[in-house]
């Protein structure tokens, strides 16, 4: 059954395009006039609003191939560098890899941030995204720009090097398969069991490489990093992009962010400049593209979040979710929060909630790996990291870390990991024989102070 | 253009972690393409040749954006992969380095013998054929229709990957 919110946007929609709100995007990044070019299965080429790469895959992958061809950046006004994978440099190669990446910036001019946070996360809080945009990034992860109507997706260096050089990416027109979501989720369920109830549900390749689209009353009460959380993972469904319709929440946290940010006050590159060149293609006008209605979508899953329990993916896939009470009782050696999908500032404020008063179980190491030096300063003003460091956590450097099997702290032999992170793959977070259990924030917090994966309602501060 | 080697069969949801493992990612290629597939065949760096070919099972390169993930695979010599799916961005990077990826036709026309990706064996002779879009093993007979490329990707793979078809756009001054 349809709910309100997708009927009321359908009437809204439906008078302007027959299109899907990814088809939309697109159908204006390739500058195609009517809505019958955009169709289904097409491949088009797209003018790119912003491409986005960090140290791991970017200057030291897309350099040699620029000089190759002799090319110059398309618009360096239209480009964003963050070193987050090699950081910290504890060992020659990355401190080498990261001085490539900074000389880099200044030789090409492009906006840096180094040691800022986790890429995914700062392209956001800088105010970089906004609604309508068609945005590359270096990195499997990109999706997570669609919390902001942004149609973002991964690529590989090759592809971004041509990218920098031509400004121009091509694109087959997706599908678009609609997650529809209603009902309140309960207490210390989130966005990531949502996530995870989907990966088990759809499996990895349930995305089939085309849009998904996050829509039904659920979606609009999330606050803005947890809507990252879900269009961060539609990697892990296997789609191209996830997209949430953009809202006045998605619009107050890009002014904010904005107002705050003095290097995109100005933001010559993206939408508000080019906004202002073209007042009928308004930022405005964009934010008002609402979700795809139900008829123009070519799949459409229904789940209830009032049912939905805590989700935990056992190794070694985001598809083996299963309620948290069904796990036997599993120990756990090594407790993470982490990552562009698990510690943003709204993880680690889940993750405080459980910690309050406890004390990490004595053979569990709790590592916490905040998203974004400003998330960290935040969660610093209001008291988290305190509770993290009373409750015996040891925290990391804001960065990628062992999320991505970066760096010395990887996982060691045999160890048992539960993590807010996005991907279990084996050996992904270090020794092969490493197993690593995939949950929200709350459950990791839970399963530190426990000892064994646990479920969140059970522990700590209001446990029943 | 009709390529020979013997086939190297893997089953579900071989990952870029498997294919470049980020604990080489940052050593040259030619040590890194020393680690792919290992922690699921040992043997598959040093004994793959030129003209051997990958058949794998669903989801084929899912995970990160590294393109060393189909570079490794392309440097070691292996003419093509073919897969009952792929992951998306594995997909874009491999035909942008002119590495042939491909599908077995969903519906393949009668009378072609009903063969899966499943029947072939590890190690059997095989020839990938571009232009047919046609899979074929000799020795037991195997034929699989591929699903063809779109001309576009197709020209680009025939071009030899993205770059090649760049460097003629750079040098024609468009």
């Amino acid at each position: 059954m349809l709910d309100t919110h997708i009927s009321d946007t359908a009437k809204t929609l439906h008078e302007t395009s027959n299109l899907t709100l990814a088809q939309r995007i697109i159908g204006k990044a390739s500058g195609l006039d009517g809505e019958a070019e955009v169709s289904v299965g097409n491949i088009v080429t797209c003018k790119v609003d912003l491409a986005m790469m960090h140290d791991s895959g970017g200057p030291r992958r897309v350099e040699p191939v620029l000089q190759h061809l002799n090319a110059g950046l398309f618009d360096p006004d239209k480009v964003v560098l963050v070193a987050d994978h090699y950081v910290p440099a504890d060992e020659p190669e990355s401190r080498a890899i990261l001085e490539l990446t900074r000389q880099w910036a200044i030789q090409r001019q492009v906006t840096f941030y180094d040691g800022e946070g986790i890429c995914h996360v700062v392209l956001p809080e800088r105010g970089h995204l906004a609604p309508g945009m068609l945005v590359v990034g270096g990195d499997s992860h990109s999706p997570t720009g669609g919390a902001f109507g942004s149609y973002m997706f991964g690529i590989g260096s090759t592809e971004m090097a041509a990218v920098l050089a031509t400004g121009e990416i091509w694109l087959q027109i997706p599908q678009t398969i609609l997650l529809n979501w209603n009902g309140v989720l309960p207490e210390r369920v989130t966005a990531k069991d949502m996530m995870l109830a989907m990966c088990g549900r759809l499996g990895m390749s349930g995305g089939r490489y085309q849009a998904v689209e996050y829509v039904g009353s659920t979606i609009g009460t999330l606050g803005m990093q947890e809507r990252m959380t879900l269009c961060n993972m539609a990697a892990e469904l296997g789609a191209q992009a996830g997209l949430i319709a953009p809202d006045n929440r998605t619009m107050e946290f890009i002014t904010k962010a904005r107002r705050h940010n003095r290097q995109t006050q100005n933001l010559v590159g993206s939408a508000l400049m080019d906004d202002k060149r073209a007042n009928a293609d308004s930022l405005s006008t964009r934010s008002t593209w609402h979700s795809t209605p139900l008829q123009l979508a070519d799949e459409c899953h229904d789940f209830d979040a009032s049912t939905l329990s805590p989700q935990v993916a056992a190794p070694h896939s985001p598809a083996n979710a299963v309620a948290v009470n069904e796990i036997e009782r599993q120990s756990v050696d090594v407790a993470y929060i982490g990552a562009c999908t698990g510690a943003k500032y709204t993880d680690l404020a889940m993750a405080a909630e459980v910690l309050a008063g406890q004390t990490v179980n004595n053979k569990v190491q709790l590592i916490i790996a905040p998203a974004s030096r400003q998330d960290q300063e935040r969660a610093e003003q209001e008291g988290l990291m305190s509770v993290f460091e009373d409750a015996g956590a040891r925290i990391l450097p804001t960065a990628c870390g062992i999320c991505a099997g970066y760096g010395s702290e990887r996982l060691g032999a045999d160890i048992n990991c539960i993590s807010s992170t996005a991907r279990n793959f084996k050996g992904r977070m270090g020794e092969s024989s490493s197993r690593v259990w995939l949950a929200s924030p709350y459950t990791v917090a839970a399963s530190a102070v426990a000892g064994y994966i646990s479920d969140p309602r059970m522990h700590g501060d209001g446990a029943g | 253009m009709a390529v020979d080697g013997v086939s190297w069969v893997f089953g579900d949801n071989i990952d870029t972690d498997v294919l470049a493992p980020g604990q080489y990612i940052k050593l040259p290629m030619e040590e890194l393409m020393q680690h792919c597939l290992e922690s699921v065949d040992g043997r598959f760096a040093s004994q793959v040749k030129a003209g051997d070919v990958i058949v794998a099972g669903n989801n084929f390169g899912i995970g990160s954006s590294r393109e060393q993930a189909a570079l490794a695979l392309k440097e070691l010599g292996v003419a093509g992969v073919v897969a009952e799916s792929f992951g998306g961005i594995f997909f874009r990077n491999a035909i942008n380095l002119g590495l042939p990826v491909f599908t077995p036709l969903k519906s393949p026309p009668a009378p072609t013998p009903q063969f899966r990706l499943s029947d072939i064996r590890a190690g059997e002779p095989v020839s990938l054929c571009l232009q047919q879009a046609t899979l074929v093993c000799p020795d037991s007979g195997i034929t699989i229709q591929l699903q063809p490329l779109p001309d576009f990707l197709m020209q680009m793979l025939e071009a030899g990957g993205l770059v090649a078809v760049l460097e003629k756009r750079f040098k024609s001054g468009s």
